[in-house]
Protein backbone atom coordinates (compact mmCIF):
# COMPACT_ATOMS: atom_id res chain seq x y z
CA UNK A 1 0.00 0.00 0.00
CA UNK A 2 1.44 3.25 -0.40
CA UNK A 3 2.13 5.42 2.26
CA UNK A 4 -0.87 8.26 2.70
CA UNK A 5 0.32 11.83 1.96
CA UNK A 6 0.24 13.82 5.00
CA UNK A 7 0.91 17.58 3.17
CA UNK A 8 -2.41 18.51 1.00
CA UNK A 9 -2.10 20.54 -2.77
CA UNK A 10 -0.35 17.69 -4.47
CA UNK A 11 -3.31 17.41 -6.96
CA UNK A 12 -4.06 21.16 -7.32
CA UNK A 13 -0.25 22.55 -7.44
CA UNK A 14 0.59 19.81 -9.96
CA UNK A 15 -2.45 20.53 -11.89
CA UNK A 16 -2.07 24.20 -12.00
CA UNK A 17 1.81 24.19 -13.21
CA UNK A 18 0.82 21.37 -15.97
CA UNK A 19 -1.96 23.67 -17.28
CA UNK A 20 0.14 26.98 -17.00
CA UNK A 21 3.20 25.42 -18.49
CA UNK A 22 1.07 24.06 -21.07
CA UNK A 23 -0.57 27.24 -21.90
CA UNK A 24 1.58 29.50 -21.81
CA UNK A 25 5.25 27.38 -22.65
CA UNK A 26 4.59 23.65 -24.31
CA UNK A 27 1.50 24.68 -26.86
CA UNK A 28 3.08 27.69 -27.95
CA UNK A 29 6.77 26.01 -29.09
CA UNK A 30 4.65 22.75 -30.34
CA UNK A 31 2.33 25.12 -32.75
CA UNK A 32 5.62 26.30 -33.93
CA UNK A 33 6.83 22.76 -35.09
CA UNK A 34 3.52 22.33 -36.17
CA UNK A 35 3.98 25.07 -38.83
CA UNK A 36 6.84 24.10 -40.08
CA UNK A 37 5.64 20.69 -40.82
CA UNK A 38 2.68 22.14 -42.63
CA UNK A 39 5.27 23.74 -44.88
CA UNK A 40 6.66 20.30 -46.55
CA UNK A 41 9.66 18.87 -46.31
CA UNK A 42 10.84 20.33 -49.77
CA UNK A 43 9.65 23.65 -48.85
CA UNK A 44 11.60 23.33 -45.55
CA UNK A 45 15.35 22.63 -46.77
CA UNK A 46 14.28 25.42 -49.53
CA UNK A 47 14.18 28.04 -46.97
CA UNK A 48 16.66 26.86 -44.62
CA UNK A 49 19.49 25.75 -47.72
CA UNK A 50 19.93 29.44 -48.62
CA UNK A 51 23.51 31.21 -48.61
CA UNK A 52 22.03 33.82 -46.68
CA UNK A 53 20.25 31.19 -43.66
CA UNK A 54 23.29 29.07 -43.60
CA UNK A 55 25.47 32.12 -43.43
CA UNK A 56 23.43 33.22 -40.13
CA UNK A 57 23.61 30.04 -38.07
CA UNK A 58 27.20 29.58 -39.02
CA UNK A 59 28.18 32.74 -37.48
CA UNK A 60 25.53 32.53 -34.29
CA UNK A 61 26.88 29.47 -33.71
CA UNK A 62 30.57 30.01 -34.30
CA UNK A 63 30.75 33.79 -32.63
CA UNK A 64 28.94 31.42 -29.50
CA UNK A 65 31.31 28.96 -29.55
CA UNK A 66 34.21 31.34 -29.66
CA UNK A 67 33.15 33.07 -26.87
CA UNK A 68 31.99 30.26 -24.98
CA UNK A 69 36.03 29.61 -25.69
CA UNK A 70 36.81 32.63 -24.63
CA UNK A 71 35.09 32.48 -21.14
CA UNK A 72 36.70 28.99 -20.64
CA UNK A 73 39.95 30.13 -19.93
CA UNK A 74 38.84 33.81 -18.73
CA UNK A 75 36.15 32.95 -16.87
CA UNK A 76 38.47 30.15 -14.68
CA UNK A 77 40.71 32.36 -14.11
CA UNK A 78 38.09 34.89 -12.98
CA UNK A 79 36.39 32.13 -10.71
CA UNK A 80 39.51 30.74 -9.45
CA UNK A 81 41.10 34.72 -8.16
CA UNK A 82 37.57 35.07 -6.25
CA UNK A 83 37.67 31.85 -4.99
CA UNK A 84 41.26 31.53 -3.86
CA UNK A 85 42.90 35.21 -3.39
CA UNK A 86 42.16 37.85 -1.36
CA UNK A 87 42.18 41.64 -2.26
CA UNK A 88 40.78 44.89 -1.97
CA UNK A 89 37.12 45.55 -3.85
CA UNK A 90 37.37 41.59 -3.91
CA UNK A 91 33.22 41.14 -2.93
CA UNK A 92 32.46 44.14 -5.06
CA UNK A 93 33.85 42.59 -7.93
CA UNK A 94 32.37 39.35 -7.39
CA UNK A 95 28.70 41.08 -7.50
CA UNK A 96 29.39 43.07 -10.43
CA UNK A 97 30.22 39.31 -12.41
CA UNK A 98 26.36 38.89 -12.43
CA UNK A 99 25.88 42.16 -14.42
CA UNK A 100 25.51 40.67 -17.32
CA UNK A 101 22.18 38.72 -16.20
CA UNK A 102 20.88 41.93 -14.89
CA UNK A 103 21.98 44.84 -17.19
CA UNK A 104 19.14 44.85 -20.02
CA UNK A 105 20.63 43.20 -23.38
CA UNK A 106 19.86 46.30 -25.14
CA UNK A 107 22.06 48.44 -23.00
CA UNK A 108 24.62 46.27 -23.12
CA UNK A 109 24.60 46.89 -26.69
CA UNK A 110 24.31 50.07 -27.51
CA UNK A 111 27.04 50.40 -24.46
CA UNK A 112 29.36 47.87 -25.98
CA UNK A 113 29.04 49.82 -29.45
CA UNK A 114 29.58 52.87 -28.37
CA UNK A 115 32.79 51.46 -26.65
CA UNK A 116 34.27 49.60 -29.45
CA UNK A 117 33.42 51.98 -32.19
CA UNK A 118 36.19 54.21 -33.71
CA UNK A 119 35.43 56.72 -31.16
CA UNK A 120 35.09 55.33 -28.18
CA UNK A 121 37.63 54.77 -25.60
CA UNK A 122 38.63 51.21 -26.41
CA UNK A 123 37.92 51.38 -30.20
CA UNK A 124 40.19 54.27 -30.49
CA UNK A 125 42.80 52.26 -29.27
CA UNK A 126 42.49 49.26 -30.74
CA UNK A 127 42.03 51.19 -34.04
CA UNK A 128 45.51 52.72 -33.94
CA UNK A 129 46.60 48.98 -33.49
CA UNK A 130 44.70 48.13 -36.55
CA UNK A 131 41.77 46.53 -35.09
CA UNK A 132 38.33 46.88 -35.80
CA UNK A 133 36.37 45.41 -33.61
CA UNK A 134 32.30 47.33 -33.91
CA UNK A 135 30.53 46.49 -37.01
CA UNK A 136 32.45 43.01 -37.01
CA UNK A 137 32.10 39.45 -36.53
CA UNK A 138 34.63 40.34 -34.00
CA UNK A 139 31.80 42.38 -32.02
CA UNK A 140 29.53 39.94 -31.64
CA UNK A 141 32.27 37.58 -30.28
CA UNK A 142 32.73 40.98 -28.00
CA UNK A 143 28.80 40.61 -27.00
CA UNK A 144 28.93 37.30 -26.50
CA UNK A 145 31.43 36.94 -23.88
CA UNK A 146 30.01 39.56 -22.38
CA UNK A 147 26.71 37.87 -22.03
CA UNK A 148 28.48 34.43 -21.20
CA UNK A 149 30.82 35.36 -18.52
CA UNK A 150 28.88 34.80 -15.13
CA UNK A 151 27.23 31.37 -16.49
CA UNK A 152 31.28 29.65 -16.43
CA UNK A 153 32.18 32.04 -13.48
CA UNK A 154 29.03 30.92 -11.25
CA UNK A 155 29.08 27.40 -12.38
CA UNK A 156 33.08 26.60 -11.51
CA UNK A 157 33.23 28.93 -8.21
CA UNK A 158 31.06 26.00 -5.99
CA UNK A 159 33.47 23.99 -7.42
CA UNK A 160 36.47 25.79 -6.64
CA UNK A 161 35.50 26.54 -3.12
CA UNK A 162 34.50 22.76 -2.66
CA UNK A 163 37.95 21.08 -3.32
CA UNK A 164 39.73 19.70 -0.97
CA UNK A 165 43.12 22.41 -0.44
CA UNK A 166 44.76 19.36 0.77
CA UNK A 167 45.28 17.35 -1.95
CA UNK A 168 46.68 20.21 -3.39
CA UNK A 169 49.43 20.85 -0.80
CA UNK A 170 49.86 17.28 -1.04
CA UNK A 171 50.95 17.68 -4.66
CA UNK A 172 53.28 20.10 -3.61
CA UNK A 173 54.94 18.33 -0.78
CA UNK A 174 55.87 15.50 -2.76
CA UNK A 175 57.36 17.46 -5.23
CA UNK A 176 55.04 19.17 -7.59
CA UNK A 177 55.29 22.45 -9.79
CA UNK A 178 52.18 24.71 -9.44
CA UNK A 179 51.60 23.78 -12.91
CA UNK A 180 51.83 19.88 -12.41
CA UNK A 181 49.07 20.49 -9.53
CA UNK A 182 46.87 22.56 -11.46
CA UNK A 183 47.05 20.62 -14.41
CA UNK A 184 47.60 16.89 -12.67
CA UNK A 185 44.97 17.67 -9.53
CA UNK A 186 42.94 20.78 -9.75
CA UNK A 187 41.98 20.40 -13.48
CA UNK A 188 40.65 16.61 -14.03
CA UNK A 189 38.37 17.83 -10.89
CA UNK A 190 37.32 20.87 -12.44
CA UNK A 191 36.59 20.13 -15.86
CA UNK A 192 32.74 18.81 -15.74
CA UNK A 193 31.80 21.98 -14.28
CA UNK A 194 34.04 23.85 -16.80
CA UNK A 195 32.27 22.21 -19.80
CA UNK A 196 29.34 22.76 -18.16
CA UNK A 197 29.40 26.26 -17.50
CA UNK A 198 30.69 26.92 -21.03
CA UNK A 199 28.09 25.28 -22.78
CA UNK A 200 25.81 27.04 -20.79
CA UNK A 201 27.51 30.14 -22.40
CA UNK A 202 27.59 28.65 -25.82
CA UNK A 203 23.86 28.33 -25.31
CA UNK A 204 22.61 31.26 -24.70
CA UNK A 205 25.32 32.87 -26.70
CA UNK A 206 23.21 31.06 -30.08
CA UNK A 207 20.10 32.77 -29.38
CA UNK A 208 21.17 36.12 -28.31
CA UNK A 209 20.11 38.99 -29.91
CA UNK A 210 19.63 42.10 -27.92
CA UNK A 211 23.69 42.82 -26.92
CA UNK A 212 24.02 41.58 -30.90
CA UNK A 213 22.06 43.46 -33.07
CA UNK A 214 23.88 47.21 -32.38
CA UNK A 215 27.47 46.07 -32.05
CA UNK A 216 26.97 43.36 -35.54
CA UNK A 217 26.88 45.82 -38.23
CA UNK A 218 23.86 43.36 -39.73
CA UNK A 219 25.36 42.93 -43.27
CA UNK A 220 23.68 40.05 -44.81
CA UNK A 221 26.37 36.78 -45.12
CA UNK A 222 28.67 38.34 -42.70
CA UNK A 223 27.53 40.10 -40.00
CA UNK A 224 23.86 38.83 -39.77
CA UNK A 225 22.96 36.29 -36.83
CA UNK A 226 20.28 33.63 -37.09
CA UNK A 227 17.99 35.85 -34.48
CA UNK A 228 18.12 38.83 -36.47
CA UNK A 229 17.56 36.71 -39.70
CA UNK A 230 14.26 35.78 -37.58
CA UNK A 231 12.93 39.01 -37.49
CA UNK A 232 13.68 40.62 -41.03
CA UNK A 233 11.84 37.67 -42.32
CA UNK A 234 9.11 38.39 -39.97
CA UNK A 235 9.18 41.79 -40.64
CA UNK A 236 8.67 40.71 -44.43
CA UNK A 237 5.76 39.04 -43.83
CA UNK A 238 7.67 36.16 -44.46
CA UNK A 239 6.30 33.85 -41.88
CA UNK A 240 7.24 29.85 -43.00
CA UNK A 241 10.84 31.58 -43.76
CA UNK A 242 11.07 32.42 -39.79
CA UNK A 243 9.26 29.62 -38.84
CA UNK A 244 11.94 27.22 -40.51
CA UNK A 245 14.97 29.33 -39.28
CA UNK A 246 13.45 28.81 -35.73
CA UNK A 247 12.40 25.08 -35.71
CA UNK A 248 16.37 24.35 -36.75
CA UNK A 249 17.40 26.82 -33.75
CA UNK A 250 14.72 25.34 -31.58
CA UNK A 251 16.08 21.82 -32.10
CA UNK A 252 19.46 22.90 -31.91
CA UNK A 253 19.25 24.24 -28.40
CA UNK A 254 16.97 21.35 -27.32
CA UNK A 255 19.82 18.97 -28.23
CA UNK A 256 22.21 21.58 -26.63
CA UNK A 257 20.08 21.67 -23.65
CA UNK A 258 19.70 17.77 -23.06
CA UNK A 259 23.55 17.53 -23.02
CA UNK A 260 23.68 20.02 -20.81
CA UNK A 261 21.49 18.34 -18.19
CA UNK A 262 23.57 15.41 -18.40
CA UNK A 263 26.89 17.04 -17.76
CA UNK A 264 25.57 19.05 -14.77
CA UNK A 265 23.70 15.44 -13.57
CA UNK A 266 27.52 13.75 -14.06
CA UNK A 267 29.00 17.24 -12.37
CA UNK A 268 26.91 16.84 -9.12
CA UNK A 269 27.40 13.27 -8.62
CA UNK A 270 30.66 13.89 -8.82
CA UNK A 271 30.43 16.74 -6.36
CA UNK A 272 27.60 16.26 -3.91
CA UNK A 273 27.53 18.45 -1.58
CA UNK A 274 28.75 17.34 2.01
CA UNK B 1 46.48 27.60 -3.84
CA UNK B 2 49.20 27.88 -1.66
CA UNK B 3 52.21 26.28 -4.58
CA UNK B 4 51.63 29.50 -6.47
CA UNK B 5 54.37 32.24 -6.15
CA UNK B 6 53.50 35.24 -5.12
CA UNK B 7 54.11 37.30 -8.32
CA UNK B 8 52.32 34.73 -10.04
CA UNK B 9 49.65 35.02 -7.60
CA UNK B 10 49.62 38.95 -8.49
CA UNK B 11 49.89 38.47 -12.32
CA UNK B 12 46.45 35.99 -11.95
CA UNK B 13 45.00 38.95 -9.70
CA UNK B 14 45.75 41.71 -12.13
CA UNK B 15 44.54 40.05 -15.44
CA UNK B 16 41.05 38.90 -13.91
CA UNK B 17 40.89 42.62 -12.87
CA UNK B 18 42.21 43.90 -16.44
CA UNK B 19 39.42 41.13 -17.79
CA UNK B 20 36.31 42.63 -15.86
CA UNK B 21 37.55 45.97 -16.12
CA UNK B 22 37.42 46.01 -19.98
CA UNK B 23 34.10 43.51 -20.11
CA UNK B 24 32.03 44.78 -17.43
CA UNK B 25 32.77 48.08 -15.61
CA UNK B 26 33.81 50.19 -18.98
CA UNK B 27 30.08 49.31 -20.03
CA UNK B 28 28.73 50.51 -17.36
CA UNK B 29 30.55 53.30 -16.82
CA UNK B 30 29.82 54.13 -20.85
CA UNK B 31 25.63 54.47 -20.04
CA UNK B 32 26.76 56.97 -17.57
CA UNK B 33 28.89 59.05 -19.51
CA UNK B 34 27.20 58.82 -22.51
CA UNK B 35 24.28 60.05 -20.70
CA UNK B 36 25.40 62.72 -18.69
CA UNK B 37 27.39 63.91 -22.17
CA UNK B 38 25.22 67.08 -22.51
CA UNK B 39 25.10 67.96 -18.55
CA UNK B 40 22.18 67.22 -16.52
CA UNK B 41 19.60 69.00 -18.21
CA UNK B 42 19.55 67.08 -21.53
CA UNK B 43 19.62 63.77 -19.08
CA UNK B 44 16.50 65.31 -17.37
CA UNK B 45 15.07 66.40 -20.48
CA UNK B 46 15.27 63.04 -22.03
CA UNK B 47 13.86 61.15 -18.97
CA UNK B 48 10.88 63.44 -18.97
CA UNK B 49 9.94 63.63 -22.63
CA UNK B 50 6.66 62.44 -23.13
CA UNK B 51 7.24 59.07 -24.91
CA UNK B 52 9.90 58.11 -22.63
CA UNK B 53 7.46 58.44 -19.79
CA UNK B 54 4.81 56.31 -21.70
CA UNK B 55 7.55 53.44 -22.08
CA UNK B 56 7.73 53.76 -18.29
CA UNK B 57 4.95 53.27 -17.51
CA UNK B 58 4.12 50.27 -19.99
CA UNK B 59 7.69 48.86 -18.18
CA UNK B 60 5.98 49.44 -14.70
CA UNK B 61 2.81 47.84 -16.16
CA UNK B 62 4.23 45.00 -17.77
CA UNK B 63 6.60 43.72 -14.79
CA UNK B 64 3.34 44.83 -12.37
CA UNK B 65 1.28 42.03 -14.49
CA UNK B 66 3.89 39.32 -15.13
CA UNK B 67 6.28 39.36 -12.08
CA UNK B 68 3.07 38.33 -9.66
CA UNK B 69 1.78 36.07 -11.80
CA UNK B 70 5.21 33.92 -12.33
CA UNK B 71 5.42 34.22 -8.10
CA UNK B 72 2.35 32.80 -8.06
CA UNK B 73 3.12 29.94 -10.99
CA UNK B 74 6.74 29.38 -9.51
CA UNK B 75 5.38 28.95 -5.64
CA UNK B 76 2.75 26.38 -7.16
CA UNK B 77 5.28 24.53 -9.02
CA UNK B 78 8.20 24.49 -6.12
CA UNK B 79 5.12 23.28 -3.89
CA UNK B 80 4.29 20.45 -6.14
CA UNK B 81 8.45 19.24 -6.95
CA UNK B 82 9.18 19.84 -3.33
CA UNK B 83 7.14 18.23 -1.36
CA UNK B 84 6.04 15.09 -3.48
CA UNK B 85 7.51 13.00 -4.81
CA UNK B 86 6.47 11.64 -8.49
CA UNK B 87 7.26 10.39 -11.84
CA UNK B 88 8.49 12.24 -14.36
CA UNK B 89 9.41 14.91 -12.04
CA UNK B 90 12.83 15.41 -13.88
CA UNK B 91 11.33 15.77 -17.13
CA UNK B 92 9.19 18.29 -15.87
CA UNK B 93 12.14 20.45 -13.98
CA UNK B 94 13.68 20.09 -17.79
CA UNK B 95 10.12 21.69 -19.20
CA UNK B 96 9.94 24.48 -16.81
CA UNK B 97 13.65 25.82 -18.19
CA UNK B 98 12.66 25.20 -21.62
CA UNK B 99 12.41 29.05 -21.64
CA UNK B 100 15.47 29.49 -20.61
CA UNK B 101 16.68 27.31 -23.80
CA UNK B 102 14.71 29.51 -26.36
CA UNK B 103 16.32 32.77 -28.09
CA UNK B 104 14.44 35.70 -26.82
CA UNK B 105 13.48 36.22 -30.41
CA UNK B 106 11.53 32.88 -30.71
CA UNK B 107 9.79 33.38 -28.17
CA UNK B 108 8.63 36.49 -29.74
CA UNK B 109 7.42 34.42 -32.36
CA UNK B 110 5.76 31.70 -31.00
CA UNK B 111 3.33 34.11 -29.85
CA UNK B 112 3.00 35.60 -33.47
CA UNK B 113 2.56 31.98 -34.85
CA UNK B 114 -0.42 31.83 -32.32
CA UNK B 115 -2.10 34.94 -32.49
CA UNK B 116 -0.51 37.19 -35.34
CA UNK B 117 -3.34 37.56 -37.97
CA UNK B 118 -1.86 34.43 -39.91
CA UNK B 119 -1.80 32.66 -36.72
CA UNK B 120 -3.67 29.96 -35.41
CA UNK B 121 -6.36 32.34 -33.56
CA UNK B 122 -5.97 34.96 -36.10
CA UNK B 123 -9.20 34.69 -37.49
CA UNK B 124 -11.20 34.25 -34.70
CA UNK B 125 -9.68 37.17 -32.56
CA UNK B 126 -10.20 39.79 -35.84
CA UNK B 127 -13.83 38.76 -35.97
CA UNK B 128 -13.92 39.90 -32.29
CA UNK B 129 -12.03 42.73 -32.34
CA UNK B 130 -9.03 41.37 -30.32
CA UNK B 131 -5.47 42.44 -30.54
CA UNK B 132 -3.14 40.61 -28.95
CA UNK B 133 0.50 40.40 -30.72
CA UNK B 134 1.55 44.36 -31.64
CA UNK B 135 -0.06 45.40 -28.53
CA UNK B 136 0.38 45.19 -24.65
CA UNK B 137 -1.22 41.59 -24.38
CA UNK B 138 1.50 39.93 -26.43
CA UNK B 139 4.05 42.23 -24.71
CA UNK B 140 3.03 40.78 -21.54
CA UNK B 141 2.91 37.08 -22.67
CA UNK B 142 5.94 36.99 -24.25
CA UNK B 143 7.71 38.85 -20.58
CA UNK B 144 5.49 36.11 -19.04
CA UNK B 145 7.25 33.06 -20.87
CA UNK B 146 11.27 34.74 -20.74
CA UNK B 147 10.09 35.31 -16.87
CA UNK B 148 8.48 31.67 -16.58
CA UNK B 149 11.60 29.65 -14.51
CA UNK B 150 12.76 32.52 -12.39
CA UNK B 151 10.97 31.94 -9.17
CA UNK B 152 9.98 28.27 -9.63
CA UNK B 153 14.20 27.54 -10.42
CA UNK B 154 15.38 29.88 -7.52
CA UNK B 155 12.40 28.06 -4.55
CA UNK B 156 12.76 24.49 -5.97
CA UNK B 157 16.22 24.16 -4.04
CA UNK B 158 14.93 26.30 -0.90
CA UNK B 159 12.05 24.60 -0.39
CA UNK B 160 13.71 21.21 -1.13
CA UNK B 161 16.25 21.86 0.99
CA UNK B 162 13.81 22.57 4.04
CA UNK B 163 12.09 19.33 3.46
CA UNK B 164 8.90 18.58 5.13
CA UNK B 165 8.84 18.18 8.32
CA UNK B 166 7.72 21.63 9.72
CA UNK B 167 4.79 21.58 7.48
CA UNK B 168 4.04 17.88 8.57
CA UNK B 169 4.35 18.86 12.36
CA UNK B 170 1.98 22.04 11.74
CA UNK B 171 -0.32 19.47 9.60
CA UNK B 172 -0.26 17.17 12.47
CA UNK B 173 -1.20 20.32 15.03
CA UNK B 174 -4.18 20.13 13.42
CA UNK B 175 -3.58 23.24 11.25
CA UNK B 176 -5.28 23.33 7.31
CA UNK B 177 -3.28 23.46 4.47
CA UNK B 178 -3.70 27.07 3.56
CA UNK B 179 -2.87 27.74 7.50
CA UNK B 180 0.37 25.78 6.84
CA UNK B 181 1.59 27.37 3.83
CA UNK B 182 1.27 31.30 4.86
CA UNK B 183 2.80 30.76 8.66
CA UNK B 184 4.61 27.86 8.37
CA UNK B 185 6.15 27.27 4.36
CA UNK B 186 6.40 31.27 3.50
CA UNK B 187 8.05 32.74 6.45
CA UNK B 188 10.27 30.25 5.61
CA UNK B 189 10.85 30.80 2.01
CA UNK B 190 10.81 34.28 1.77
CA UNK B 191 14.25 34.99 1.64
CA UNK B 192 14.67 32.62 -1.54
CA UNK B 193 10.91 34.30 -2.97
CA UNK B 194 12.61 37.66 -2.38
CA UNK B 195 15.81 36.74 -4.46
CA UNK B 196 13.88 35.06 -7.32
CA UNK B 197 11.22 38.35 -7.80
CA UNK B 198 14.49 40.40 -7.95
CA UNK B 199 15.67 38.37 -10.93
CA UNK B 200 12.03 37.90 -12.43
CA UNK B 201 11.72 41.68 -11.79
CA UNK B 202 14.97 42.64 -13.57
CA UNK B 203 14.25 40.23 -16.48
CA UNK B 204 10.82 41.86 -16.63
CA UNK B 205 11.61 45.66 -17.01
CA UNK B 206 14.81 44.77 -19.30
CA UNK B 207 13.57 42.38 -22.00
CA UNK B 208 14.12 43.12 -25.31
CA UNK B 209 14.50 40.90 -27.79
CA UNK B 210 10.92 38.56 -27.09
CA UNK B 211 9.44 41.96 -26.69
CA UNK B 212 10.28 43.43 -29.77
CA UNK B 213 8.94 40.85 -32.15
CA UNK B 214 5.74 41.12 -30.53
CA UNK B 215 5.48 45.18 -29.63
CA UNK B 216 4.64 46.50 -33.04
CA UNK B 217 7.01 49.27 -31.88
CA UNK B 218 3.93 51.84 -31.63
CA UNK B 219 5.87 55.38 -30.32
CA UNK B 220 4.03 55.68 -26.26
CA UNK B 221 1.69 52.89 -26.97
CA UNK B 222 3.45 49.77 -26.96
CA UNK B 223 7.32 50.50 -26.71
CA UNK B 224 8.95 49.53 -23.72
CA UNK B 225 11.85 51.19 -22.25
CA UNK B 226 14.31 48.82 -23.89
CA UNK B 227 12.29 49.26 -26.92
CA UNK B 228 12.46 53.35 -26.40
CA UNK B 229 16.37 52.79 -25.77
CA UNK B 230 16.62 50.86 -28.97
CA UNK B 231 14.33 53.70 -31.00
CA UNK B 232 16.46 56.69 -29.52
CA UNK B 233 19.68 54.83 -30.32
CA UNK B 234 18.83 54.16 -34.11
CA UNK B 235 17.90 57.85 -34.47
CA UNK B 236 21.29 59.03 -33.57
CA UNK B 237 19.80 60.51 -30.50
CA UNK B 238 22.84 58.89 -28.08
CA UNK B 239 22.45 61.17 -25.37
CA UNK B 240 18.96 60.66 -25.21
CA UNK B 241 19.37 56.73 -25.84
CA UNK B 242 21.67 56.23 -22.82
CA UNK B 243 19.85 59.00 -20.35
CA UNK B 244 16.87 56.49 -20.58
CA UNK B 245 19.10 53.43 -20.53
CA UNK B 246 20.92 54.90 -17.20
CA UNK B 247 17.34 54.03 -15.96
CA UNK B 248 17.77 50.15 -16.59
CA UNK B 249 21.53 50.40 -15.11
CA UNK B 250 20.51 51.64 -12.08
CA UNK B 251 17.69 48.45 -12.18
CA UNK B 252 20.53 46.52 -12.85
CA UNK B 253 22.62 47.54 -10.23
CA UNK B 254 19.72 47.83 -7.63
CA UNK B 255 19.01 44.14 -8.57
CA UNK B 256 22.86 43.71 -8.22
CA UNK B 257 22.77 45.28 -4.51
CA UNK B 258 19.39 43.66 -3.46
CA UNK B 259 21.28 40.02 -4.51
CA UNK B 260 24.06 40.51 -2.82
CA UNK B 261 22.38 41.46 0.39
CA UNK B 262 20.09 38.48 0.34
CA UNK B 263 23.19 36.11 0.08
CA UNK B 264 25.09 37.57 2.47
CA UNK B 265 21.97 37.23 4.89
CA UNK B 266 21.33 33.76 3.29
CA UNK B 267 24.77 31.46 2.05
CA UNK B 268 22.57 29.12 0.68
CA UNK B 269 21.00 31.29 -1.48
CA UNK B 270 23.56 31.70 -3.88
CA UNK B 271 24.43 28.18 -3.71
CA UNK B 272 20.91 27.25 -4.71
CA UNK B 273 21.27 29.99 -7.50
CA UNK B 274 24.13 28.04 -9.20
CA UNK B 275 22.38 25.15 -9.40
CA UNK B 276 19.32 26.93 -10.98
CA UNK B 277 21.18 28.02 -13.97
Amino acid sequence: MRPRRVIPGFGLTLGITMVYLSLLVLIPLSSTFARSLSLGVGHFWAVIHTPRVLASLRLSFGAALLAAALNCGFGLLVAWVLSRYDFPGKRVLDAMVDLPFALPTAVAGISLTTLYSTSGWLGAALGALGITVAYTPLGIVVALTFIGLPFVVRTLQPVLDDLDRDVEQAAATLGASAAQTFRRVILPALWPALLTGCSLAFARGIGEYGSVIFIAGNMPLKSEIAPLLIVTKLEQYDYAGATAIAVVMLLLSFALMLAINALQAWTSSRHAPA
Amino acid sequence: MSGVPPLGRWLAIALALAFLGIFLVLPLLVVFTSGLAHGVGAYVAAIADPIARAAILLTLLVAAIAVPVNVVFGVTAAWAIAKFEFRGKSTLLTLIDLPFAVSPVIAGLVFILMFGSNGWFGPFLQQHHVRIVFAVPGIVLATLFVTFPFVARELIPVMQAQGREDEETALSLGATGWQTFWRVTLPNIRWGLLYGVLLCNARAMGEFGAVSVVSGHVRGLTNTIPLHVEILYNEYSYVAAFAVASLLALLALATLIGKSLLEWRQPDLRRAARGAR
